[in-house]
């Protein structure tokens, strides 16, 4: 039942081709919340025994010659994944709810992402994940080129190019995997023992392809401009779930199919982690563009999950995939306000300029969001962020102790700049009457000024997943947990 | 094998090259037409008056493109009803069923080439013009119909000079006799090297058929005079498919010929092409096939195509990347798919071959829609720089959606046959030469997928999102509306998305071949 998820997604997208722009948001949602309720029903009814190995439940033979197959499977980290899909592509399209310019297609390219997300995260043939994992990439470039705003051709053109360049390096990795081992399966191939020398090229060729979707340092540059460029559903989109499929795949792929390059080489993957961390947290305190802070953001937490995949233990990957799944929804959040409720108000992401304004006046609700959404992000108890990052540092504590010291360091950098762009976006120092801030926000609108119903209800949707998940996490780790137990990199 | 001699009735063999009989008879009787009808004002010395030339033109034309679509169509159903296994003549005249199924595709793109030659504007002569692309499809046919290296010189010279003329065929523009004549010099210096190269290997081995040569050679050593021989009809092929350093004339001939005349060089000429290098490599040189393994190197015509391949790959991929003009992009970019392709016939066996001809295939599909949709888009806007489809979405959503797939598909974006072509490919690379010897050609390959992504991109971009910068200088005196033209591109779209989803329906029928 769950495979209908990619389904009725791609129906979706092909029903707006055809169809006249008056129902595209409709359909659009209708596609979206018609996904999350089956992650949601999937959820609720699959019992948690059946979600700790990589389980089919599609299996239909599709190029028999070279040993392909249709072939998807869930466990619980999957399903950790769905679930996010689901809830940042049903916010995403609330918050792209008044888009008016072509927007059928914007539909269409947004539902394309989303259905490619979904198909990558059920793939368990390789050479299907690498498909829907190509197949996301396209969308992504018409999503930011068409729609988007600051210096949009360079920032899709860069985003398109790097995340095709990790592409082949993971065409390389999986034609190494598929020719020695003679299959696709990705639970064959689980089981096949690579030879070491063969683990020990592939697997750094495989991981550094998909850490540049995962964003990677130094290969990450691709994500600030491209979250900056980007359309506001688009970096919801980006940050919330495609930037998950690299982690993803570098774990589900990369590290299950060459447990012995893996070790191999974690070290090295642990030092690329902490450098982005901290590097990412240090750029973000001197950006000026509010969408570059919360890109920048995106980064430093996308580095916490591979700080959790490299210290291998089953606390520090279970930590992991909850922070690609906490950070996938405060990520959304971020942008949703940055993008959605200041800047189709204000016109500006210049932290200079927001501070005279006195937004939180203006805004209020935008206001409570946003310090939802960065108490979130700075990883305050009560919060999935706090969850996810207190679990990945515990796990990594025993394997790694000096890259948690270093890691701690970068949080709190990540807790300066979140603060900073809080206090400069919403509570400027600039003593401002109640009045002038009205009106600086009403002069350059022409909009609606107050926040939309659709907006809220997306805003409310991704407020409650985080709260819920950061107060308790059980719920998800119970499921995570024997799937990542049951991989067989585990030291 | 049924082996016939001298004894054989002419009947029979004529049963036998039924297809080949239908498709010249078809090509003579459009001729015919064409005469019939152009003596009036041939005989008239004064200049030629349009208006009234243009007034009985669109009979002729459609007459002519219809009788030239039933033979076309009647020709493929003939080759349906030829036995299985046919050998004649020392391998002159052979009937496989890779033979079968290649004179089909060859038939169908040239189907395809004719419909979309109907959105060109209504050019003189256009019977002339249709009975050349039927000429060069039988030349297409007797290349891939024949094991023996005279015929498949006979077949490569008919398909060359029906070419050349195409080329050139644009009267009324001077770069396109210009382009002519640059694809004639190019093409019988060629000529002359393929033709040297098959009389040292005749001198050395005593015969042309190729599986004679092959039982020949399997004692020799690769002497200088058979390495000569060898480079010699390589060098050959090599400007045939246009590999680098032997592509330059190439864009030329892309650019200036008549639209269609571009996408029969880019398609048919280009698999007939592959599926004879492939037979004459790997059936007649078979026993000198050396080793392209980077840690084992050994000499013989692999490591040959081996580096004109990777040649082809980086410097077609790096010079597109500044093209202004799409055709001139599309040749560069046909030379980076030559390197890909002859990475396949590199492999050799069943899967590198099987791989060659489904990625030879494919791309000859894209090719012949993506040339239709630059022959629309040259009809409306009258040029096909880069700056002439902005603002094509706006214009036509169809053909923009149809372009984006051919170009996805060429870049080798799923679910589009161009991706699995290429995993196809590479993974038989992969597979091949030991201890993954090869790897390094793939390597080379995957980075110009990477660079390719940007200049189809670039050309996506001007579609989707530029807006439209030219005027819209469609001419009202449309002589045949351009619906079969663009019925044509959507079925080709159709198949390259169909090919990408269900990649079976062809690589069943090319492994069942082999």
């Amino acid at each position: 039942m769950i495979a209908w998820t990619i389904y009725i997604t791609f129906a979706g997208a092909a029903l707006l081709l055809f169809l006249p722009r008056v129902c595209a948001r409709w359909i659009a949602l209708l596609a979206t919340v018609a996904g999350l309720g089956l992650d949601a029903i999937t959820f609720v009814r699959t019992p948690i025994a059946e979600l700790t190995q990589f389980t089919t439940i599609v299996r239909v033979p599709w190029v028999p010659a070279l040993g392909m197959n249709y072939h998807l499977a869930i466990d619980g980290i999957t399903l950790t994944m769905l679930l996010v899909t689901g809830v940042s592509a049903v916010s995403t399209v609330l918050f792209s709810w008044d888009v008016e310019h072509r927007q059928n297609e914007f539909f269409f390219w947004l539902l394309l992402v989303v259905a490619g997300c979904y198909g990558v995260f059920l793939s368990a043939d390789l050479f299907l994940l690498f498909m829907f994992y190509e197949l996301v990439i396209v969308p992504k470039y018409f999503l930011i080129a068409i729609f988007g705003s600051t210096n949009k051709e360079y920032g899709a053109m860069k985003l398109t190019l790097y995340s095709f360049f990790g592409g082949m390096l993971v065409f390389a990795g999986i034609l190494a995997a598929y020719v020695t081992a003679g299959s696709l399966d990705l639970n064959q191939l689980a089981r096949f023992q690579f030879p070491a020398e063969l683990q020990a090229w592939a697997f750094p060729v495989l991981f550094l392809g998909f850490g540049v979707l995962a964003g990677i340092w130094p290969l990450h540059t691709w994500a600030p401009t491209g979250h900056v460029a980007a359309p506001t559903a688009g970096s919801m989109l980006l940050a919330g779930i495609v930037m998950k499929l690299g982690s993803y795949a570098g774990l589900r792929v990369a590290m299950n199919l060459f447990p012995q390059g893996f070790h191999m080489w974690s070290r090295w993957i642990a030092v690329l982690a902490v450098v982005g961390i901290v590097y990412a947290a240090a750029v973000a305190l001197r950006q000026r563009d509010l969408k570059f802070v919360i890109g920048y953001s995106s980064v430093s937490h996308m580095g916490l999950v591979l700080l959790g995949l490299s210290a291998a233990t089953a606390l520090s990957v279970s930590g992991a995939v909850l922070q690609m799944f906490s950070h996938g929804v405060i990520a959304a959040l971020l942008f949703a306000v940055a993008g959605r409720m200041i800047y189709r108000r204000t016109h500006t992401r210049e932290l200079d300029v927001l501070a005279g304004m006195n937004l939180s006046q203006a805004l209020p609700f935008a206001a409570f969001t946003f310090v939802v959404a960065s108490a979130a992000s700075m990883g305050i108890p009560g919060f999935s962020g706090f969850a996810a990052e207190i679990t990945i540092l515990i796990g990594a504590w025993k394997t790694y102790p000096v890259a948690v010291w270093i890691t701690g360091v970068g949080m709190v950098l990540v807790a300066a700049f979140t603060l900073r762009a809080l206090k400069q976006s919403f509570f400027g120092e600039t003593r401002v009457s109640v009045q002038q801030g009205q009106e600086a926000v009403e002069t350059d609108l022409n909009e609606q000024q107050s926040i939309t119903l659709a907006e809220k209800i997306g805003a409310c949707i991704l407020m409650f997943t985080t709260l819920a998940i950061g107060l308790y996490p059980k719920i998800l780790l119970d499921r995570i947990m024997p799937a990542v137990e049951s991989m067989r990199f585990l030291k | 094998m049924k082996s016939a001699g001298s004894t054989m009735s002419y009947l029979e063999l004529l049963k036998l090259v039924a297809p080949e009989t239908i498709v010249v008879i078809t090509a003579l009787a459009v001729l015919a037409i064409g005469l019939a009808t152009s003596r009036g004002r041939s005989s008239a010395t004064i200049p030629f008056n349009a208006a009234q030339g243009a007034r009985n033109k669109p009979v002729v034309a459609r007459i002519s493109f219809a009788v030239a679509l039933l033979g076309l169509a009647l020709a493929t159903w003939a080759i349906l009803m030829l036995p299985k296994h046919v050998a004649l003549f020392g391998g002159m005249l052979v009937i496989t069923p890779l033979t079968s199924l290649f004179k089909i595709i060859c038939l169908v793109l040239a189907f395809f080439t004719v419909l979309i030659s109907t959105s060109e504007k209504a050019r003189r002569d256009a019977a002339e013009y249709l009975a050349l692309v039927v000429f060069a499809t039988v030349g297409l046919m007797l290349l891939v119909g024949s094991e023996e290296l005279l015929m498949i010189f006979i077949g490569l010279e008919l398909l060359g000079l029906s070419l050349y003329v195409m080329t050139a065929f644009d009267k009324t523009d001077v770069r396109s006799a210009e382009a002519g004549l640059k694809y004639f010099l190019f093409g019988s210096t060629s000529s002359a090297f393929t033709l040297f190269g098959i009389s040292l290997i005749y001198g050395m081995s005593g015969t042309t058929s190729l599986t004679a040569i092959s039982e020949k050679l399997a004692t020799a050593t690769v002497q200088p005079l058979l390495a000569v021989a060898i480079v010699m009809t390589l060098i050959g092929f090599g400007f045939k498919i246009a590999a680098a350093p032997f592509h330059l004339w190439a864009p030329d001939a892309y650019q200036a010929a008549p639209v269609p005349s571009a996408a029969f060089i880019a398609s048919g000429s280009k698999v007939a092409s592959f599926v004879v290098l492939g037979k004459i490599v790997l059936i007649g040189f078979a026993p000198v096939r050396g080793s392209a393994a980077w840690h084992a190197m050994i000499a013989g015509w692999s490591p040959l195509l081996a580096a004109l391949a990777a040649l082809s790959i980086l410097v077609g991929n790096i010079v597109a990347l500044g093209q202004r003009n799409v055709r001139r992009l599309l040749a560069y970019s046909a030379v980076a798919h030559t390197g890909y392709t002859l990475i396949g016939i590199i492999v050799g066996g069943r899967d590198g071959f099987s791989a060659a001809l489904f990625y030879a295939t494919i791309y000859a599909i894209t090719l012949v829609g993506a040339f239709g949709i630059v022959a629309v888009v040259r009809q409306e806007t009258g040029g096909d720089d880069i700056a002439n489809f902005s603002g094509l979405f706006s214009r036509s959503p169809l053909l923009a959606g149809c372009m984006s797939i051919f170009l996805l598909s060429l870049a080798g974006i799923p679910p589009l046959a161009g991706f699995f072509g290429k995993f196809y490919l590479f993974s038989a690379a992969v597979h091949a030469g030991g201890n993954y010897g090869l790897l390094w050609l793939v390597a080379v390959a995957l980075f110009g997928s990477f660079l390719s992504l940007y200049y189809y991109l670039i050309v996506l971009k001007a579609i989707f999102v530029d807006e439209q910068l030219l005027p819209d200088s469609r001419q009202a005196d449309d002589v045949m509306p351009d619906l079969l033209a663009r019925t044509a591109i959507a079925l080709l779209a159709a198949a390259v998305l169909l090919l990408g989803l269900a990649p079976a329906i062809l690589t069943t029928p090319i492994l069942a071949a082999m």
